[in-house]
């Protein structure tokens, strides 16, 4: 049993999935479906200390060895990705029930249990494997399933906002899907373990060039790296609210692993920094993200989509950690792929309760919500809190050790502007803070009560994990620095 | 006897204890306000024990946590933070007895979320006084900024909102522009955060990074006030009255220009800090931030405003004796965080009382007021004593030794700006109590008179201040005689600063 952990990892959202749609009762699919993501949740962390023992796992499919057959490979980096997208998932699904119920008609609610389940399964997938083309297949995967889910937004602009992210999505795949084609072209094989042996002797021809950027373009289409996140706001402000807590936290961090992957254990570190200008394009697009970003979030008046905005802000302090180019920028990429998870985690949870109660999420409806809703509303705060970096929250952990990287590599004006970006976070956050504690409510609504205790008791386990991380940071500390260590390691 | 290492993590939880009772008996304002006096009462007790017990020696330690590698959470008591401690340990116990009566008597609403938020920033203080390294400090710096929030839009109006904004956006981004890349960049150049005698630079780093980082600190502290980045204090002035007192007079300014004090003695060591090439700007800089901020206070006619002002003047003086780097400058700025905080508290307290009493909050409407609320111009009058520095009045103490070490470094310019300062001082501060004793015929000729008639009609109902006010204002400005009689207590701690810190002899 023990050794088949990896495929389990995959195979029991995916088994699931199905099962769903024989159980229809949408009570009976909820419990079900939590059930199976924490089974997945249990399965991760079991992984993880497999690897940690006994170091990187390969798993044959089939019995097939590689390069014929499909390599399942956890390392540290794979686990630790597995761990956060199970968790995460897992307690989304425990507020899933009534946030889903009042937001969606019972008929689709079973459905979107589905289409979740198969989310997560390509989520997973895409981390456990070793196979390009299976990353291809599963992102594929991940991606109909959370385009159906964002369809189901109470909203007719979801179905917008979804047919924007189909369009942008494939487009995404498309070019992963034509640069994983010439690496097989040019090499033969589809493993990567393989194809990182393999790269190296036809390194300098156009074709390895060509692939690499055609997949590294994909890929930041799918990790919503600025100037191409343009279906991310849309897509995260009318989905499910239990949809953008899960793809908010979770989808956009497993493409920042593809990306590491491919770079890292790829390609190779001295390829992708030396022989191509990534890093200069990458710390210059990840800046501007922050700014870009971070501006347009000021002027938004759905709280939603301000969050949104913010993730794509967020995700390009990531990008600018990798830029950087060095063991702690490295390090910090990873902490704020853990820590952001959480932060965004909570907010949208929050907002999901917000959702229930108010039944909208434009700054107005925030009015004297700090009185009538506390809990909510402070767990908005700590998260708002940590996206700024406020020291003891988990924010201030991935800021200290992204300006830390960027001093000792001499870019202290990047330093500044960075500190100078989650300023503008401030600004974001304080409007909501201000209107939900100082403005008085409105006279024609009656006091809103708080939001039911299945969504409260989510969101606070991931505000408490905000400050429990920001003040115990053994684990993710530990393990990022081991991992950017290793991949640094494999590089060479 | 308690251990010192426990009292000290007592006192800085102790304000936090307060907070579930606060909460619980919301409903009950009698109840709740106990809980807070109490609290203040305790605290009082417990600075004053661990001051008895304090020994520089062997200095009480604590560890908490480590958050990340090298970065540690911890405690140390030395001779600064136990005097910056014991100003803020007493007048919490004043401020909330004061408190009692102004929030009262002026009907807020909201009264829960404001001791509980007074309690959170208390503690906060006395996490900064003994912090044992910068990584300490700027977590208690940032809490402090924080859970004064709430108190400065306390009205909730769109002024005090707009305030609100000017105080956050300002302090987190000098905290987190400079400041925390400051402490970065130290962390990176040293490799430690912990305050050490002597300073923890060695000559391994170059002096233009010293002076890049000295620089960022200066700035980066926006508690100092130092210009320009000084306006969150007047627009924090919306806040109610005590707050204004304690935190806009004491806790928060005081907190930066402690922080001053202590990277100057601890991180950079008075001797470098001698050697670095920006300190002689910074110095120019914090004097004529001195300057421009008297001058500024002469214009405003708003009393709480001039105070205001005038408290980004006398930060100043705090800064500047940081930055002498010589033994008597330290000693000064160390002295003159306990008389100003008296001294000016005192006026708070009286710009409150004339608020809550006669309704006045324009310095021009006061004239005539000494006959109605005598008490509290008197008292007025000792804090301006003290704010000046004259005697009988404890600011004395703390200017002379200013002016020693301006004297001792031959900052011949620095001493002049301290002295044309201290005139002007007396130009805006003075006016106040003694045209409240001696109206006389004002400069506006009939034309004032005329309105004098007015005012004069409806200062016949003009009583004092509720008597916890009152009380308090009282005590404040004996204090502020008492420690120009006997300020040894102060001195010596200021003193033991300054010998730790090195340097030439003041």
């Amino acid at each position: 049993m023990i050794e088949h952990l990896p495929i389990l990892q995959v195979i029991i959202p995916l088994l699931a999935a199905p099962i769903c749609l024989i159980l229809r009762e949408a009570r009976l699919v909820r419990w079900f479906t939590f059930i199976a993501s924490a089974l997945a949740f249990v399965n991760s962390i079991l992984l993880l200390q497999q690897v940690q023992t006994q170091g990187t796992i390969s798993y044959s499919l089939g019995g097939w060895d590689a390069p014929i057959g499909i390599e399942y490979r956890i390392d540290l980096l794979n686990a630790y990705l597995l761990i956060l997208v199970t968790s995460i998932s897992t307690l989304a699904l425990l507020a899933a029930g009534p946030s889903l119920r009042k937001e969606l008609s019972e008929r689709k609610e079973t459905y979107f249990y589905v289409a979740y389940l198969l989310c997560l399964t390509g989520l997973l997938g895409i981390l456990a494997t070793g196979d390009a083309f299976n990353v291809f297949v599963f992102l594929e995967i991940s991606s109909l399933a959370s385009y159906t889910m964002i369809a189901m937004g109470r909203d007719r602009r979801a179905l917008w906002a979804s047919y924007q992210y189909l369009i942008m999505g494939t487009i995404g795949a498309t070019f992963i899907l034509i640069g994983i084609g010439l690496m097989y072209m040019m090499t033969g094989t589809l493993n990567m373990y393989d194809l990182a042996e393999r790269l190296p002797e036809v390194q300098q021809t156009k074709t390895v060039f060509t692939a690499f950027a055609f997949f590294v373009v994909g890929v930041c289409l799918k990790l919503a790296l600025f100037p191409l996140h343009l279906w991310l706001p849309n897509a995260y402000a009318y989905a499910p609210s239990i949809a953008t807590v899960f793809l908010a936290a979770t989808a956009t961090k497993v493409a920042i692993y593809v990306l590491l992957r491919f770079i890292f254990s790829v390609y190779g570190f001295e390829f992708s920094f030396s022989h191509l200008p990534l890093q200069e394009i990458l710390v210059a697009l990840g800046l501007m993200g922050v700014f870009a970003a971070s501006i347009v979030a000021i002027y938004q008046d759905n709280v939603k989509r301000l969050f949104a905005y913010s993730s794509v802000a967020q995700i390009g302090y990531m990008i600018l950690g990798l830029g950087v180019g060095s063991k702690t920028g490295l390090t910090a990429t990873l902490l704020h792929l853990f820590n952001h998870a959480l932060m965004k985690g909570a907010i949208f949870l929050a907002l999901a309760g917000l959702i229930y109660r108010v039944g909208s999420v434009n700054l107005k409806a925030f009015s004297g919500l700090g009185k009538q809703m506390p809990w909510t509303m402070a767990a908005i705060v700590v998260g708002g809190l940590s996206l700024i970096g406020v020291p003891l929250t988990v924010g201030f952990v991935s800021k200290w050790y992204l300006v830390l990287a960027l001093l000792e590599s001499n870019w202290w004006p990047i330093a500044v502007l960075v500190l100078i970006g989650s300023l503008l976070a401030v600004i974001y956050v304080w409007r909501i803070v201000e209107v939900a504690y100082f403005r008085k409510a409105m006279q024609d609504s009656a006091p809103y009560k708080e939001a039911p205790l299945m969504i409260l008791i989510p969101t606070w386990i991931l505000v408490l994990a905000n400050i429990y991380f920001g003040i115990d940071t053994g684990f993710t500390v530990g393990l990022s620095e081991q991992i950017a260590a290793s991949l640094f390691e494999v590089a060479k | 006897m308690i251990e010192q290492s426990v009292l000290m993590q007592l006192i800085i939880i102790l304000p936090l204890l307060a907070i579930p009772g606060i909460i619980i008996f919301g409903k009950w304002p009698n109840l709740r306000e106990a809980v807070t006096l109490i609290a203040g009462g305790l605290l009082l007790i417990a600075v004053i024990v661990f001051y008895q017990n304090f020994d520089a020696g062997q200095a009480a330690y604590i560890h908490w946590i480590e958050l990340l590698p090298g970065l540690d959470i911890a405690f140390k008591a030395e001779p600064l933070g136990v005097l910056f401690s014991m100003v803020a340990g007493s007048l919490w116990l004043v401020t909330s007895v004061y408190a009692i009566g102004y929030m009262r008597g002026h009907g807020e609403v909201n009264q829960t979320r404001f001791y509980a938020c007074f309690a959170v920033a208390i503690s906060a203080v006395m996490g900064l006084a003994f912090a044992d390294n910068l990584f300490t400090l700027f977590i208690f710096y940032e809490v402090l900024t924080l859970s004064t929030y709430p108190l400065v839009t306390h009205a909730g109006t769109e002024k005090a909102k707009q305030g609100g904004r000017t105080y956050l956006s300002i302090l987190l981004a000098t905290s987190i522009g400079f400041l925390l890349l400051a402490i970065v960049g130290t962390w990176w150049q040293t490799g430690t955060l912990t305050f050490t005698q002597g300073g923890v630079f060695d000559d391994s780093t170059s002096k233009v990074a010293t002076s890049v980082l000295l620089v960022l600190f200066i700035f980066g502290i926006g508690k100092a006030a130092i210009m320009p980045f000084h306006r969150w204090l007047p627009a924090a002035m919306v806040a109610p009255t005590p707050v204004s007192a304690l935190l806009h007079a004491v806790a928060v300014v005081k907190a930066g220009v402690f922080t001053v004090l202590k990277v100057c003695v601890y991180i950079f060591g008075i001797d470098l800090l001698r050697d670095i090439p920006a300190t002689q700007w910074l110095l120019y800089l914090a004097a004529a931030s001195v300057l421009l901020a008297s001058l500024v206070a002469m214009r405003q006619d708003n009393l709480k405003k001039r105070l205001a002002y005038s408290t980004v003047s006398q930060l100043g003086y705090i800064t500047i004796g940081a930055l002498l780097a010589s033994q008597a400058g330290i000693l000064g700025g160390a002295l003159h965080i306990v008389a100003h905080a008296f001294g000016k508290i005192t006026l708070f307290f009286c710009a409150g009382a004339i608020m809550v009493a006669a309704h006045k909050t324009e310095i021009s409407d006061m004239r005539g007021l000494g006959k109605a609320m005598p008490i509290t111009m008197i008292a007025f009058f000792i804090g301006s004593l003290s704010i000046i520095g004259l005697p009988p009045a404890a600011g004395v103490w703390s200017k002379w030794y200013l002016l020693m070490g301006t004297l001792d470094t031959h900052q011949w310019i620095v001493m002049s700006v301290l002295m044309v300062s201290s005139l002007l001082n007396i130009a805006y501060l003075l006016p106040i109590p003694l045209r409240a004793f001696f109206p006389g015929a004002g400069p506006q000729g009939a034309d004032f008179r005329e309105n004098a008639k007015v005012i004069r009609i409806e200062r016949a109902q003009i009583k004092e201040a509720p008597w916890p006010s009152l009380v308090a204002l009282s005590i404040t400005a004996i204090m502020t005689m008492v420690l120009f009689f006997w300020p040894h207590v102060f001195y010596e701690l200021a003193a033991s600063l300054a010998g730790l810190s090195g340097g030439i002899n003041g």
